[in-house]
């Protein structure tokens, strides 16, 4: 990518982000009421998202060849019990990430 | 009370209620900013990149996208689906955000899920200015991220260790956020949705072009499933 282009994918993420934030106010001026369907899509969107964007992290993990997606299987295991067990955000993804390169690092 | 002393006393309000989103905001916008060199950007990067988007998930995938092949369609559609949720806290700001004058503009920009959760639900002390109290709430939390990505931007490049994997942080972090999500959730149809009809996408279409199709496949479902899911007492 150019530098022009990166500026241009940069500029967009902040368009698209500044957009998410500015046009509940342009569009639902004070004391006016917001449609159903935004409402419900408020409520169900973000889960699903969540779940998209955990996938979309994973996209790249090839199960037929190479390590066969065992480092990832296992990290995600340990990012789930540590939070399952501390519910503490932080340490959480901190305990997976070093698990994950301890992993691909010294055994695959 | 002349104004400067009202400004001081919102400031001294708002900051103990950040405390806690200063440590999380450092760590994370180091592991950011380390990410963002490791992936062969200068700390130039992390600090413009956290302070005009400033919004953590959608910062990390933009090095992806950064990385990536030029796509600013894809990579304007999937920034707005990822910060999608802001438009509720936008809906929940309406009224609380209203008669802050010019800081407005500010407040909606800065707008993040920490700035909101606190500004949502803190009851402003009677010596302070509204306004000014959520004003500092967000540029505080502001500083943190921007800070933090500076900082791991900057000392990235003296990490001595192997720092092959890192770039799980991302994962962990998703992971952990969609945890959050399936702990306190009534029913998982929206997450299993997610989940299942992303991985069905990235079957069909492989891991370059399967975003979109994943996106419009979740919309449609979520849509079609409108009114049992509102019966339901909906999915969050």
């Amino acid at each position: 990518m150019t530098t022009a282009q990166q500026i241009i994918t940069i500029a967009m993420a902040v368009l698209a982000t500044a957009l998410t934030r500015f046009l509940p106010f342009i569009i639902f001026p004070a004391g006016k009421e917001a449609p159903k369907f935004i409402k419900y899509l408020g409520k169900v969107l973000p889960a699903a998202v969540f779940g998209f964007l955990v996938v979309y992290c994973l996209k790249n993990v090839d199960i037929l060849s190479g390590s066969h997606g065992i480092p990832e299987l296992i990290a995600v295991a340990v990012v789930a019990v540590l939070h399952l067990w501390k519910r503490q955000m932080l340490l959480s993804i901190l305990g997976g990430t070093v698990v994950y390169m301890l992993l691909i690092q010294l055994v695959f | 009370m002349n104004k400067y002393s009202t400004i001081k006393r919102s400031f001294l309000a708002a900051f103990p209620y950040t405390i806690p989103i200063l440590a999380g905001f450092l760590f994370l916008g180091i592991t950011y900013g380390i990410y963002m060199n490791v992936s062969g950007f200068s700390f130039i990067y992390p600090m413009l990149t956290s302070m005009v988007v400033f919004a953590g998930s959608a910062e990390f995938i933009l090095v992806n996208m950064l990385l990536g092949v030029f796509d600013p369609v894809q990579t304007f559609l999937m920034i707005l689906m990822i910060n999608a949720r802001h438009l509720f806290y936008g809906i929940s700001l309406l009224e609380k955000y209203a008669g802050t004058g010019i800081k407005k503009l500010y407040l909606i920009f800065g707008m993040c899920d920490e700035s909101f959760s606190v500004n949502c639900s803190v009851d402003v002390p009677e010596d302070a200015d509204k306004g000014w109290f959520m004003f500092f709430v967000t540029l505080l939390n502001h500083t943190y991220w921007v800070t933090g990505a500076t900082l791991g931007g900057i000392f990235g490049s003296f990490i001595s260790f192997n720092t092959e994997g890192l770039d799980f942080v991302m994962t962990a972090m998703f992971v952990v956020i969609f945890l959050e999500q399936l702990l306190k959730e009534k029913n998982h149809i929206s997450s299993a949705s997610g989940i299942i009809l992303s991985v069905i996408s990235l079957l069909i279409f492989g891991p370059d072009k399967f975003i979109i199709p994943a996106m419009v496949m979740i919309f449609a479902l979520l849509m079609l499933l409108k009114k049992p899911l509102e019966k339901g007492g909906a999915a969050v």
